[in-house]
């Protein structure tokens, strides 16, 4: 493990993810990724009589299908890195209560799965720990209530507005090499080009993924084209279009293939939830899903992930602060067993 | 910094049209229409109502608070029912600014709090929606009600 460049961290076999697992909503699991979900729960409240307590136990579910499937207990977690869009991450909180597993509470909003990935891997290949479980969810309802309007008012959202994703992912990473490596990951910096409008988080936080994208290929020395693709979290639509403009400035390429975001593909048009999903699950869920999935089947050999988080409040909001985001980079690649 | 990538990127007042050009508008004319059409139903709804209060007999002055009740009743049963949210999002505005979307802005905090409990849930979070409109409204009736007495009674 060394430091290269400005920001990025680069491991050297050190660090391999050995398993994952993702659950989903009932929307989410209608939409177009439906098929790479673990397990899609049909009642949004998971049996519970709470939002918060339906999304601890949606957290609670993926880390107990994400060892399960890697056929380790729950003793074996050398540490657990999680975080939620609740305040003081609740969800992840009551989640560990109740696994007791030693845990590090992660936070950088919808950016958090890619914040943990990237501290778990150093946690990992520094030796502080055999393995590390990075996890991160999110739940529409909760979201909403805290961010946004009580769920039966009667309002209109504008066409940028994104869908928090009901949505958990989990990756269990280790030293022993599998077939997916972690290589390297970016530490962002908080970035604001003063958007003020708090549904329209893809044009808050387009600048900092730019940001981190800029710097991660500058302390790698390597050129955009060397990722099969670059997967950010949940950018959605418009903000995605926002970054390919920015991207442009820089590196005068079409990028209209490389780049894949997470919220804009998680549902379809018909599901009209406006610009896509959003929220820490979306990255999470499709990372630990589907983008696993097509490393794991050879369709894909290197990707760099963009997780992109929006560190403002309601208070922040109503004291008219504009929106400072940070986006995580981790590159992950293929590697052919011996 | 070693790198400096800020020269690639736009001023604030540059992004801010960059975000302007990539994103698109609420369709304003079909908001209007949709906003005119579902809150004209509902005042012709109010209307009817206000006819069958005369059929029963209420007086001139008790025929508002009838009609207020029975909207304002019909708006909070739609919305436990879970269907007053899905005519917001059609309707925008034409479903908000009738007093059926009064009851709304009322019984959806009521309902999402009830877990907090009674009194530090639905009680204190009731009107959180509806505040702001009862606090402005109310100031604005005792100002002009004092107009009105200075009028009457002063000059």
């Amino acid at each position: 493990m060394n430091r290269r460049g400005d920001r990025t961290v680069v491991f050297e076999n050190e660090a391999y993810i050995s398993s994952s697992a993702s659950i989903a909503g009932k929307k989410e699991g209608d939409g177009p990724l439906g098929n790479s979900f673990d397990e899609i729960v049909k009642d949004d409240l998971l049996g519970t009589e709470s939002w918060e307590k339906a999304e601890s136990e949606l957290v609670k579910r993926t880390i107990y299908r994400c060892i399960e499937k890697r056929g380790i207990e729950l003793e074996d977690v050398g540490v657990l890195l999680a975080g939620d869009l609740n305040a003081q991450i609740i969800s992840s909180g009551f989640a560990a209560r109740d696994l007791g597993v030693p845990f590090l509470g992660m936070y950088g909003a919808c950016s958090t799965m890619i914040e943990s990935l990237l501290t778990g891997a150093v946690f990992v290949a520094s030796g502080a720990s055999q393995n590390a479980l990075a996890c991160a969810s999110s739940h529409f309802c909760t979201a909403e209530r805290q961010f946004r309007t009580p769920l039966e008012l009667g309002t209109q959202r504008p066409p940028s507005a994104q869908w928090t994703a009901t949505a958990a992912g989990a990756c269990l990473i280790e030293h022993e090499k599998t077939e997916i490596e972690i290589t390297s990951g970016t530490i962002g910096r908080v970035i604001d080009l003063k958007i003020k409008d708090a549904s329209h988080m893809g044009a808050a936080m387009a600048p900092a993924v730019t940001d981190t994208l800029f710097g991660h290929l500058d302390d790698m020395k390597t050129e955009l084209s060397s990722y099969d693709k670059i997967i950010t979290g949940d950018l959605g639509i418009y903000g995605l279009d926002i970054l390919k403009e920015l991207v442009k400035r820089k590196y005068k390429m079409n990028t209209d293939e490389l780049f894949y975001d997470c919220g804009a593909n998680l549902y379809s048009k018909q599901q009209d939830v406006h610009a896509g999903g959003s929220g820490c699950g979306c990255i999470a869920g499709v990372l630990s899903g589907y983008i696993i999935d097509l490393l794991r089947k050879n369709e894909y050999q290197k990707v760099l992930l963009l997780g992109s988080g929006a560190m403002m409040s309601v208070t922040s909001s109503l004291q008219g602060e504009s929106i400072p985001s940070i986006s995580y980079a981790i590159s992950l690649e293929r590697c052919e067993n011996d | 910094m070693k790198t400096d990538n800020i020269r690639f990127f736009p001023s604030e007042k540059e992004y801010k049209k960059i975000v302007e050009e990539k994103t698109p508008n609420s369709k304003k004319v079909q908001g209007f229409l949709r906003a005119f059409w579902v809150g004209g139903v509902i005042c012709v709804i109010g209307y009817f109502v206000g006819v069958l209060g005369e059929w029963i007999g209420f007086s001139e002055k008790n025929l508002p608070m009838f009609n207020a009740s029975v909207l304002v009743y019909f708006g909070t049963l739609l919305t436990g029912l879970g269907i007053y949210d899905r005519i917001g999002k059609y309707a925008g505005a034409g479903s908000i600014v009738p007093i059926t979307g009064f009851a709304n802005s009322v019984c959806a905090p009521a309902m999402e709090f009830r877990r907090e409990g009674v009194v530090t849930g639905i009680g204190a979070k009731l009107f959180t929606i509806a505040g702001p409109v009862l606090t402005f409204g109310i100031s604005a009736s005792v100002i002009y009600g004092f107009i009105y007495w200075l009028k009457e009674y002063v000059f």
